[in-house]
């Protein structure tokens, strides 16, 4: 029964048990309501609750931990003797897996898959038709794990469904046999609503959690493959899928810092001058429209960002910097990039600073005017000064921005890893790297693969010191004149 | 140092009328000018950067909206596309898509003729490199779906190929075609005649809009349907998924939520998120969703997963201030007359809150809408041409997202990819314009002052 279907009967269900609730509770103070602990909805809404919500919760738990136990009977299956020098039983599960996929998806559009298992050959021709590449022909034992896959997969399908919708009845049963006159419906409603308020704001907590926990797993699993002291002083980059791969993640951090500083170079004097004329020179009406439009630079995507780098400014930097300079034949550079990066980063800065120059109080700008500065004197000798590490909270924060970026980088700084001090040359950075090693087929065996949750790391440690610094900076700052 | 003399008013002495400005004066006031002008020109650099990068995209995409199509009669010819004359369907289905070339090749060929059009140095065996690779596939379908057209002759629009549709938008040129297998200079001459003759025209692409990606040869076929499609399937899990979690947790911890090390926790937990760069999220979804949880790639519901996830502390924090703007009086007042806390929440703070909720939602959904680089992880990037199913099931379907066929065509060798990048650019700032002007809307017309 696929998700949908069962979905619907759970609702279904849940809006039965609201009405028979409701109309039992009202039967049984025949009509006369104000017999009745609570309103008669409240009998009909915890009937409802106590049916679906119980429900979805198993139907989604299913989902995400089936897996788990499903693998560990096939994987037990696959032969260690048929396995091709260099796969571990891991690697071929993951063949298994795709076989199967490939399989139900054959049986949803109504071939007939029974002839298929029993020859190799035919099985990989039709896979492939479907659109599922195999390197190599399924092995006899990796059928079984297939099949074995496939059947524990019908039947944990089969058991979810009977188990959701039992639990459904269930907790029908019960809530409609709680209900009397007495029953404080109300309550146990609100009480009911409270829980799942709370557990909603559990899925922040374990999104960290997610976050953290696979970037660690997995850095783990990948430091026990490469040594750690390569991948953090090894100054090449040079991943190969055959094995012997150097994967030093200097060159990618040269290559984020350098676009990230450019970026900071062009965005940080442009967004401050413009949040201090907007702040201290523009009239109203000038403001009202000014500060809008350059916040839409902030509201486009970094994809628009990154085909503007790539066709515009990219050819622009080579034809009449680069090459005239002799410093570069190519379009994609740290430069292109950076500046890139630096126009959508400006708003970050400029709204931020904004903010920041307006908490100054009026009363040290009145101070140093009526003392005869001029208004560039007071705001380069008073309000900047006071303002100074809210505007350094603003750039830190800029600058994680900057280093989290990706598709500015991707489409517009190369894939060379590189150390190079040329601006205008091709490097890369670390979110460029994450998106090659895990693009496409992803075996989650080889360190060249795993080696991108050990930069995700970094990155996130990277990025979220910065914003702590920056919070932590702002926050005291505010403090000051409050 | 020693230049000024001690008493300033020495300096004020020499002046001869208030009214003439000292030379220190003067120079304070030149920068005070200056500083102002720098001020003026950042606003100005910032502003001609949102113009040039508008420009740049619109100029670019634009052409691709229109695109070349060539109209002729085309005479389905029984005894090439039904050997066996039964029309029955397994016979229909071996004439191959190069058998309906001949087709096309032939019919243009008779038109060519029939307006009396000079076909120069052009063979009438290269007619068919005129016409977009994917046109015999259209007319195979179209004949496979209504056997009853064969034997008939129909008016049908094909696509030309993407060096005349090129050559129309000026990115080929007679100079770059001689040195192109793929057209000829000739060709380009005739396809000006065929134009004349009206046989060849520019015409609105409503297939851009609607059809599927295409392969790396047919550029002028590419379309966006299907990453339409994933888009909003995507945008429809993040909504049921991210506006009630979102609110919830907003409600749990603006209404309810004890100060304790829990709460701190979760606020914290809240705050960081905000600024986790988007690819770390690829690479949670990726690890939890599809590697340990096996779900499909490229599906829409790991993206919508995955977005959700990154939506929530964009909708939680204008949640919160929304939920704060509504005055403890409602409260004090709805409590005072007897209502439950949840009751007064339900009944007055959230529809009082609603406009505020509202408009913080679709500005977090355009932001999700507009994501990349999460997606690219979790194998968005497939080449897909097959449209998902319907919802439910289909959001478990392989599909695409505009912004990740954005960046898919990107990649791509033929310069006809730019500009159907650039296009699909447009429309999705089209939606992100529409979006944002509903929230703006809503904030105008609800926003309230207490």
């Amino acid at each position: 029964m696929s998700i949908g279907l069962l979905s619907l009967i759970i609702l279904v269900l849940a809006a039965l048990g609201y009405v028979i609730g409701r109309r039992k509770a009202v039967g049984q103070v025949e009509g006369d309501i104000r017999k009745l602990h609570s309103l008669p909805p409240f009998y009909g809404r915890i009937t409802a609750l106590l049916t679906a919500v119980p429900a979805f919760f198993l139907i989604a738990a299913w989902l995400l931990a089936q897996p788990l136990f499903l693998e560990n009977k096939a994987i037990s299956l696959i032969d260690p003797a048929e396995l091709p020098a260099g796969k571990s039983a891991e690697l071929m599960m993951a063949d298994v897996r795709r076989v199967a996929a490939g399989l139900n998806m054959l049986e949803a559009r109504g071939d007939e898959v029974g002839p298929l298992l029993a020859s190799p050959t035919a099985l990989k021709t039709a896979l492939n038709g479907a659109g599922v590449v195999l390197e190599t022909e399924p092995t006899p034992s990796t059928l079984a794990a297939t099949a074995a896959l496939r059947d524990a997969g019908d039947t944990s399908r089969l058991a979810m469904t009977g188990a959701a919708l039992l639990l459904a009845l269930a907790g029908l049963a019960f809530g409609f046999s709680r209900i009397n006159p007495e029953y404080r419906a109300r309550n146990a409603t609100e009480q009911f609503a409270m829980w799942l308020l709370m557990t909603s704001s559990l899925i922040a907590v374990l999104t960290t959690v997610g976050i953290v926990g696979s970037l660690l797993f997995e850095s783990i699993h990948f430091f026990r493959l490469y040594p750690a002291s390569e991948f953090f002083f090894s100054t090449t980059w040079k991943p190969q899928f055959g094995g012997g791969s150097s994967l030093g993640i200097l060159p990618l951090l040269w290559g984020t810092l350098y676009v990230s500083v450019i970026a900071l170079v062009v965005a940080v004097p442009i967004g401050l001058m413009s949040a201090i004329y907007l702040a201290e020179y523009a009239s109203r009406s000038t403001r009202a429209w000014v500060k809008p439009a350059i916040e839409i630079l902030a509201g486009i995507p970094t994809i628009v960002y990154g085909l503007f780098a790539l066709i515009t400014v990219g050819p622009l930097l080579r034809d009449y910097f680069a090459s005239p300079l002799g410093l570069g034949t190519s379009s994609s550079s740290v430069m292109t990039a950076g500046l890139v990066m630096g126009i959508m980063v400006i708003p970050f800065v400029s709204s931020l600073s904004d903010d920041i120059i307006n908490a100054v109080p009026q009363s040290l700008r009145d101070g140093s005017l009526g003392l005869g500065a001029t208004p560039s004197e007071t705001i380069k000798q008073v309000v900047i000064p006071a303002a100074l590490p809210g505007i350094v909270g603003a750039v830190l924060l800029a600058a994680s921005r900057a280093i989290g970026e990706t598709m500015i980088v991707v489409l517009g700084a190369g894939a060379a890893a590189q150390l190079s001090m040329n601006p205008f040359e091709a490097m890369t950075t670390v979110t460029v790297k994450i998106v090659s090693q895990l693009t496409g087929d992803t075996e989650f065996a080889s360190p060249e693969t795993l080696v991108a949750f050990a930069l995700g790391l970094t990155l996130f440690c990277l990025t979220l010191a910065l914003n702590i610094i920056a919070l932590v900076i702002v926050r005291k700052y505010r403090e000051q004149y409050e | 140092m020693t230049a000024r003399p001690l008493n300033p008013r020495a300096a004020l002495d020499t002046r001869e009328s208030l009214l003439v400005q000292d030379p220190r004066t003067k120079a304070r006031n030149a920068t005070e000018k200056r500083f102002r002008a720098y001020g003026l020109t950042a606003i100005v650099v910032a502003l001609l950067a949102l113009v040039w990068l508008l420009v740049s995209i619109f100029g670019n995409g634009l052409p691709a909206f229109r695109q070349t199509f060539m109209t002729f009669p085309v005479t389905l010819d029984a005894a090439l596309l039904d050997k066996g004359g039964k029309r029955d369907p397994a016979d229909l289905a071996k004439a191959t898509t190069f058998t309906y070339g001949k087709v096309l090749a032939t019919s243009l060929g008779a038109e060519v003729t029939a307006k009396g059009i000079d076909l120069g140095a052009v063979q009438p065996k290269d007619l068919i490199k005129m016409i977009s690779e994917e046109s015999p596939a259209t007319l195979r379908n179209l004949v496979l779906a209504d056997p009853s057209l064969i034997g008939t002759t129909i008016d049908f629009t094909v696509l030309a190929s993407g060096r005349i549709d090129g050559y129309y938008k000026g990115r080929v040129t007679m100079e770059s075609a001689a040195l192109d297998k793929n057209i000829s200079p000739d060709q380009l001459a005739l396809a000006d005649r065929l134009k004349t003759a009206g046989v060849l025209g520019m015409k609105f692409n409503a297939g851009f809009l609607t059809m599927p990606d295409a392969s790396d040869k047919r550029p002028e076929a590419a379309g966006l349907g299907v990453a339409i499609v994933g888009s909003l399937y995507m945008m429809f899990v993040v909504l049921i998924l991210a506006l009630p979690i979102g609110v919830a947790t907003s409600v749990y911890l603006e209404e309810f939520a004890p100060q304790n090390k829990f709460t701190d926790l979760i606020e914290v937990n809240i705050a960081n998120l905000a600024a986790v760069p988007s690819i770390v999220y690829g690479i949670l979804g990726l690890a939890i969703f599809i590697n340990f949880a096996g779900l499909p790639q490229s599906a829409p519901i790991v993206g919508g997963l995955v977005l959700t996830l990154m939506t929530l502390p964009r909708i939680i924090i204008p949640t919160r201030a929304a939920l704060k703007a509504v005055p403890p009086s409602i409260r004090d007042a709805a409590l005072g007359v007897g209502a439950s806390r949840l009751q007064t929440i339900t009944h007055h703070v959230l529809p009082l809150a609603m406009p505020g909720i509202l408009t913080g939602t679709i500005i977090g959904l355009a932001q999700a809408l507009g994501e990349t680089a999460p997606l690219l992880l979790i194998g968005m990037v497939a080449f897909v041409r097959d449209f998902p199913g319907a919802p439910p099931d289909g959001l478990f379907d392989p599909a695409a997202a505009l912004p990740v066929q954005i960046y898919n065509w990107t990649q791509r060798g033929d310069p006809g990819f730019v500009e159907r990048a650039s296009g699909a650019i447009i429309v999705l700032l089209v939606f992100l314009i529409a979006m944002n002007a509903v929230a703006i809307y809503f904030r105008r017309k609800f926003e309230r002052r207490w």
